[in-house]
């Protein structure tokens, strides 16, 4: 007994003399254990720092695209400028080119600008600088569908000039203009004169959202409208042809394909799919769509070709995944009373599955929205779209951009009002985004099966 | 289009044939469901279906295969010698199409008859400036040759279509007679109906395969054409990447390959760690809480558009960046030209790809069992101890494919390299020059004009090619990693 004791107290034990102390080795692996849980921390939190910055980035940049600035003025349609015969024939009204519109509108300008009684020493051709060159034409379109209206003053609502909403949106500063021949700083004195006077205001602009795309000049009057037509088109081609192929190709692999080469083929292909660049489908689409069918260029027809063949990989995933989840009992029950194998499928596991089949399809569609790559070697930009089609025939074989296609064709534009515009094509594309996504999770909450 | 009107008579077609067949099949049972041998309405599916499928296979058939037919004939017409020099047979053959694309659009636009337009000479009349009427530009005037061979190509396409509508009508009224005829009480029309549908189903599970085939045959010949006019040795050997429209360009793969795998090393060199220790994080220490909050949060990266990313490696990521580096940046140093750079790119894609490789290897993390981790815990290891020591090493091939995978997205992702990345094909270390990649230099060379007798276009499919064999052995090699050094649990 004492000799133990004895024992202990001359030689230190290895691990240390009292349980509440920690021994530097335990010390160290305690630190070792911490500093794993820091990395793992830290990890997560990087990931969602770079989510936060990106979501701040894109709605910090791309509200101002939801917001104009328009200049209202008292324009007075002059007769002898828009109808010198005095006729009101639509035809000589036609005649008058938007150039025969710009003495109009600069006169409209400096009669505002006087009847405010603001000192400028701006001549009328630079005061009508702060306007768009959308303006005139935007005149134009009014005359000619109310021709009746010359020789009258009406009032109108014209977009401010992209250097001018730049600067109203604190995009554009004095400091910055040195060099830029589009704008002053006299018109933007006479900007700040013309705002405190209320003629010049910055307003929500519906049409960047419903509007077509405008040329490099006029970035003010460029909206997403037409391109979101495109996709929409391309989306329906996508649903008609994916969705039935896809629910097909995966009720053959999952209920009825026998164990041999074909299908191991046929698994392994798919398989394959999923994981081939995006672009690769737009090799083959131009090879197999364009330069062998002649399937027009730039046709949403084609795009929804080939992100039909892109989606068909996920949408027979997530068919399979749905069709499996059925439990075989209700198979064996169809089967038992007298069903054959094809009406077990299509009357009672097909129904059963399809909360599952329409959530992979939404966001089989979700992806295809978002794609960019094989749309461009289709040649869906790289033009203006600025045409909304009118029949079902020119929605799928008339030219057209898409949404993710738009914001790229805007990204390469070299001016900075096109940036603001991408940023907000990216709110409106990612709006689409949530909400297919938010559908697909509703349905599922809302009618998927556990068995 | 009277494509569309075929089509719109074989879809009536079928569903007279359903109710018609239908209503027989009850009149034939005298009005008696149960004594039919089917259901009524199979009866009615087997007329639809015989009339309707065979003649709009063949249809789809035809239209793929006319185009190939008439080009063979026509461009057989074409003598040798009519192709000038400094050309080839296929930039005729456009010219071809482009001028009976022209005399189609002009007989639509009354500007001459059909048999005006047969009947055209190049002598007697200026075809480039009647086409320039209708919209059609042409580059150089009308050769004799060519207008022939237009016109001869009018007339087999037109021939064409006119069979092709007859033969598929007829297809389709004999298959609607021959199945009206059968259809009897005593007809097995549910057999036959689903062997159909069966078919059917299989017909689209096989779309896999030709999509496959379309993707593999359609580069290849592109392929072979452009190894034609290029040697195959600068392609793959050489050390220069400099397209020159005018012919003379050296075309190697070498530079860009080396641009997208720097690209895709610092792109997995950002997601790698990050999305690993994420998932370790996530499976093995967060609470439920912070699980089922995080989990979808870090997923809706994965959600987010390519494009998303590309603007904002060219507007935030790029310009950051140069305010760090470039001239008169914070940092005093002038490593940086511009905004574009291999770091930009990478940053962004790895950005882009923590979510796939962090839910991988959650996946792969959670399938380890849980004894091992108790076992582990009960000798009396911490728990990052167990991590390193047992779980990593159990669940290291799952984590090896899951790389593999973030690699090859990250070879063949294109909208962020295509913004970020710059447009400058060299070999260089330094991750702050912009550096161009394969899926860059095929957009480059594939939009705008393009023209498909040259080498600088037809380099395109041929890194196409390449692009597909890299990524689609990236991810056999995975595969192959996770089967095989699989530890199997029970």
């Amino acid at each position: 007994m004492t000799d133990l004791s004895q024992n202990t107290a001359s030689e230190p034990r290895k691990h240390g003399g009292s349980l509440l102390e920690q021994t530097p080795r335990t010390k160290k692996r305690n630190a070792a254990e911490k500093r794993f849980r820091a990395y793992g921390i830290a990890a997560i939190a990087a990931g969602l720092v770079m989510l936060i910055i990106l979501v701040t980035t894109i709605v910090g940049k791309g509200t101002g695209a939801f917001q104009q600035t328009f200049i209202t003025l008292q324009v007075e349609l002059l007769e002898a400028k828009l109808d010198k015969k005095g006729e009101r024939n639509i035809e000589d009204i036609k005649k008058v080119t938007t150039f025969g519109y710009a003495p109009i509108i600069k006169g409209a300008v400096a009669a505002a600008v006087e009847e405010l009684g603001i000192e400028t020493s701006l001549k009328p051709k630079n005061l009508a600088g702060i306007l768009s060159k959308d303006a005139a034409a935007q005149l134009r379109e009014y005359v000619l569908a109310n021709p009746d209206q010359i020789g009258q003053t009406v009032e109108f609502r014209f977009l401010a000039s992209s250097r001018v909403d730049g600067y109203m949106k604190g995009r554009v500063h004095r400091e910055s203009i040195g060099k830029d021949k589009n704008i002053s700083p006299e018109q933007l004195d006479l900007v700040d004169a013309l705002a405190a006077a209320g003629v010049l205001e910055k307003t929500f602009n519906l049409d960047f959202i419903l509007g077509a795309d405008a040329s490099d000049a006029r970035p003010e009057a460029a909206g997403m409208g037409v391109s979101m037509l495109g996709s929409l088109f391309m989306m329906f081609v996508v649903l008609a042809l994916a969705l039935p192929i896809g629910v097909a190709a995966s009720i053959y692999l999952e209920e009825f394909a026998p164990q041999n080469w074909l299908t191991d083929m046929i698994e392994v292909n798919i398989s394959n799919l999923a994981a081939v660049p995006s672009i690769v489908f737009g090799i083959l689409g131009l090879a197999v769509f364009i330069n062998y069918m002649h399937l027009p260029t730039s046709a949403p027809l084609v795009g929804g070709l080939v992100l039909t063949l892109m989606t068909l990989p996920t949408i027979i995933i997530s068919t399979r995944a749905s069709l499996k989840s059925v439990p075989p009992s209700i198979r064996d029950a169809a089967l038992g009373v007298g069903a054959s194998k094809m009406q077990a499928v299509f009357h009672h596991v097909l129904p059963l599955a399809a909360p599952g089949i329409l959530t992979g399809t939404i966001i089989g569609l979700a992806q295809a929205l978002g794609e960019t790559a094989p749309l461009l070697l289709i040649g869906m930009v790289g033009f203006i779209a600025s045409n909304a089609p009118e029949t079902l025939a020119d929605g799928l074989l008339a030219p057209n951009s898409a949404m993710p296609a738009q914001i790229y064709e805007w990204a390469k534009r070299a001016d900075p009002a096109f940036y603001e515009r991408a940023w907000g094509g990216i709110i409106i594309l990612l709006i689409f985004l949530v909400t297919m996504n938010t559908l697909a999770v509703i349905l599922r909450r809302r009618f998927e099966r556990r068995w | 289009m009277p494509t569309i009107w075929l089509v719109a008579l074989l879809l009536a077609l079928a569903a007279a044939g359903f109710y018609w067949g239908r209503a027989r099949a009850l009149r034939t049972a005298g009005g008696d469901a149960k004594d039919l041998h089917s259901l009524p309405s199979y009866y009615g599916y087997h007329v639809a279906l015989t009339s309707f499928v065979p003649a709009i296979a063949v249809l789809a058939i035809w239209l793929l295969a006319q185009p190939l037919f008439i080009e063979n004939r026509v461009s057989g017409m074409i003598p040798a010698a009519a192709v000038p020099e400094n050309s080839t047979l296929g930039l005729v053959m456009s010219d071809v199409r482009r001028v009976a694309e022209g005399l189609d659009l002009a007989v639509e636009q009354g500007l001459l008859t059909r048999a005006e337009a047969r009947d055209l000479s190049s002598g007697s009349q200026d075809v480039r400036a009647l086409l320039g009427e209708v919209g059609v530009a042409l580059g150089n005037d009308v050769r004799p040759e060519v207008l022939t061979a237009a016109q001869a190509f009018r007339n087999l396409s037109n021939t064409g279509k006119t069979a092709m509508s007859v033969v598929v009508a007829l297809l389709a009224f004999g298959g609607f007679a021959w199945a009206y005829s059968k259809t009897h009480k005593d007809f097995r029309a549910r057999n036959v109906v689903e062997r159909g549908v069966l078919a059917l189903l299989i017909l689209a599970a096989s779309l896999a395969i030709l999509t496959t085939v379309g993707i593999v045959l359609s580069m290849l010949f592109e392929t072979k054409n452009f190894f034609g006019l290029h040697s195959w040795t600068d392609f793959f050997f050489g050390s220069t990447w400099a397209p020159n429209f005018r012919g003379d360009s050296e075309l190697s793969i070498l530079p860009l390959l080396w641009g997208t795998l720097y690209i895709s090393f610092i792109a997995l060199l950002v997601a790698v760690p990050v999305g690993l220790f994420a998932a370790i994080y996530l499976s093995e220490y967060a609470s439920n809480a912070v699980r089922s909050f995080a989990k979808p949060l870090l997923e809706i990266l994965a959600g987010i558009p390519t494009i998303v990313y590309g603007l904002f490696a060219l507007l935030t990521v790029g310009p950051a960046l140069a305010g760090l580096f470039a001239k008169g940046g914070l940092l005093g140093v002038e490593w940086m030209a511009g905004a574009t750079s291999v770091l930009t790119a990478g940053l962004v894609m790895g950005i882009m790809l923590i979510p796939f490789v962090s839910s991988l290897s959650d996946d792969i993390i959670n399938a380890v069992p849980q004894a091992m981790r108790d076992g582990s815990l009960g000798l009396g290891a911490t728990k990052s101890e167990t991590v390193r020591q047992v779980v990593m090493p159990a669940a290291l091939p799952g984590i090896v494919g899951a790389v593999l995978l973030a690699a090859s997205r990250a070879i063949g992702e294109t909208m962020i390299v295509v913004m970020g990345a710059g447009a400058i094909a060299k070999f260089s270390g330094n991750p702050l020059e912009s550096m161009t990649t394969i899926t860059t230099r095929i957009v480059s060379q594939l939009t705008g004009d393009t023209d498909f007798a040259s080498p600088e276009t037809l380099v395109a499919f041929a890194l196409g090619l390449t692009l597909f064999v890299l990524t689609l052995g990236l991810n056999v090699l995975a595969l192959y990693i996770v089967r095989k050094y699989r530890e199997q649990y029970e």
